[in-house]
């Protein structure tokens, strides 16, 4: 990533120009066809090679929105406080992406997506495109594709994309390493302060939220979180901001949203971003790199006659599956 | 993950249902039950719920880019809701996506239904099976 991109990002930087004339299907993600952005999602998610090419080509425009994670435990009320966002965004004339993530079954493979659910809006609004992605068996609370749906999103025009979680276990924490600013989503008498020393979950936060605030408990479960940011080590100055909020009332959303873009300009004049970045870039080449190795291997490993005799050797106790792995890896880094 | 039920194989994905109930109409049990089938039949069911325009269905089965629409009605309002999404849908250049319906509806307008482009209408006492089976089979037939 080149020095200075993200510094520049919200400001109206001309996009570069490429050396060559988009492709069909990116012109018409870049002039705001929305038909053509839904079945290029699909495209992506599905990994068809075609839609490697376009992000290829879109990549360019992208980079420069501003990218809010919100992540919490299942029922907080995520999708309602991304409902209310999305109102208050569209007050400070935001374009804004949503990606809202569910999980699949491991046993049918299906899903039901349910986010779409909480949001009130007007279809013919063209500064919001919303999409839910199921988890399609990726752990950490994403999909496998999230980060070039945001991608595409960017492309698309978007200049604020809000990504919402799978419900999270106190694991899923894959949105610390794709989104700007990490908002972990909470409610009242989820646990005493203990809950808040354990790891995962509660060290992604920059911002913690407090929601449903009309309940009793909330002032408490804000003052614990409170002390847990207080012990927590500054980045850039930024110790973790609590936030009170109720999509019933509704309360609290513009100061959610002031904390965000506080934590925003506490990065931008940090020192830490060029390491973030060059953190986050490390990972993604590393795991398209893991991914094609995967694929390799899976090819390899396709059962063949000589595996097959190989694991009956092993039922039949004529070889130990030691040996019998090293055998077998010997065959394989020849294919490989 | 050779015996996964969802195609993992590169450029294939899971059938996409957006299951809604359009206009002013407040049971949803059914819708649920049938996105529910259709999640366990391995389908993604993007579930749209109640008190939806046309205009949001429509636009939901866009960005969602979903293979089919559901939709749900007990009001007695689907001669006048079906046929807007079906044009809705023809505007959008959208018409490869098809649409399925159930709940009450008469067997007269069922048939002047059926001719207007919805593909599949289910009455009371439908089975799950026969729901998932047609719903795979419209979907099947999705040109792309």
């Amino acid at each position: 990533m080149k020095k200075g991109v993200r510094g520049a990002r919200r400001q109206a930087r001309p996009v570069p120009r490429a050396s060559s004339p988009l492709s069909p299907v990116a012109r018409r993600i870049v002039s705001g066809d929305r038909r053509a952005l839904g079945r290029l999602i699909s495209d992506v998610e599905s990994g068809r090679p075609e839609a490697r090419d376009v992000l290829k080509e879109l990549h360019p425009r992208t980079g420069r929105s501003l990218v809010v994670g919100l992540s919490g435990p299942l029922g907080v009320g995520k999708s309602s406080l991304v409902n209310r966002l999305l109102q208050h965004l569209k007050g400070l004339g935001k374009r804004v992406g949503v990606i809202a993530v569910d999980p699949s079954s491991p046993f049918s493979g299906g899903a039901v997506l349910g986010d779409r659910v909480r949001i009130d809006r007007d279809p013919s609004d063209p500064s919001v495109f919303f999409r839910s992605m199921a988890s399609r068996g990726h752990p950490g609370g994403l999909s496998q594709s999230t980060r070039e749906v945001i991608r595409l999103l960017e492309a698309f025009g978007m200049d604020t994309i809000l990504v919402e979680t799978v419900g999270s276990g106190q694991v899923d924490v894959e949105i610390h390493s794709i989104a700007s600013t990490r908002i972990v989503v909470l409610v009242p008498h989820l646990g005493d302060e203990v809950q808040t020393l354990k790891a995962g979950l509660f060290e992604i936060a920059d911002v913690f939220v407090v929601n449903k605030c009309d309940l009793p408990g909330a002032d408490r479960a804000a003052r614990d979180l409170s002390e847990l940011a207080q012990l927590s080590t500054p980045v850039d100055g930024w110790r973790p901001r609590v936030v009170q909020t109720s999509t019933l009332l509704p309360s609290g959303i513009p100061e959610l949203w002031a904390a965000v873009e506080e934590h925003e300009q506490a990065l931008r004049s940090g020192t830490q971003l060029r390491a973030r970045l060059t953190e986050r870039a490390d990972q993604e080449l590393r795991s398209l790199l893991l991914a094609r190795v995967q694929g390799s291997l899976d090819q390899a490993l396709r059962p063949t006659p000589a595996w097959g005799s190989l694991v009956s050797e092993v039922v039949d106790r004529t070889l130990d599956p030691y040996t019998a792995s090293e055998k077998a890896y010997r065959r394989l880094i020849q294919c490989l | 993950m050779p015996n996964s039920p969802t195609p993992s194989a590169k450029g294939k994905r899971p059938i996409r249902v957006l299951m809604a109930k359009p206009g002013l109409d407040g049971h949803d049990r059914g819708a649920k039950v049938v996105a529910r089938a259709l999640r366990d039949a391995g389908m993604e069911v993007i579930y749209a719920g109640l008190r939806q325009t046309p205009e949001d269905i429509v636009e939901a089965a866009v960005e969602e880019d979903v293979d089919l629409i559901g939709l749900s009605i007990l009001s007695g309002a689907h001669m006048v809701l079906f046929p807007r999404v079906l044009q809705l849908l023809k505007t959008r250049k959208a018409s490869e996506i098809k649409v399925f319906a159930g709940g009450i509806i008469p067997d007269e307008d069922a048939r002047k239904l059926k001719q207007m482009g919805i593909r599949a209408i289910f009455g009371p006492g439908t089975s799950l099976q026969t729901i998932v089976d047609t719903a795979r089979q419209l979907a099947g037939k999705r040109a792309s």
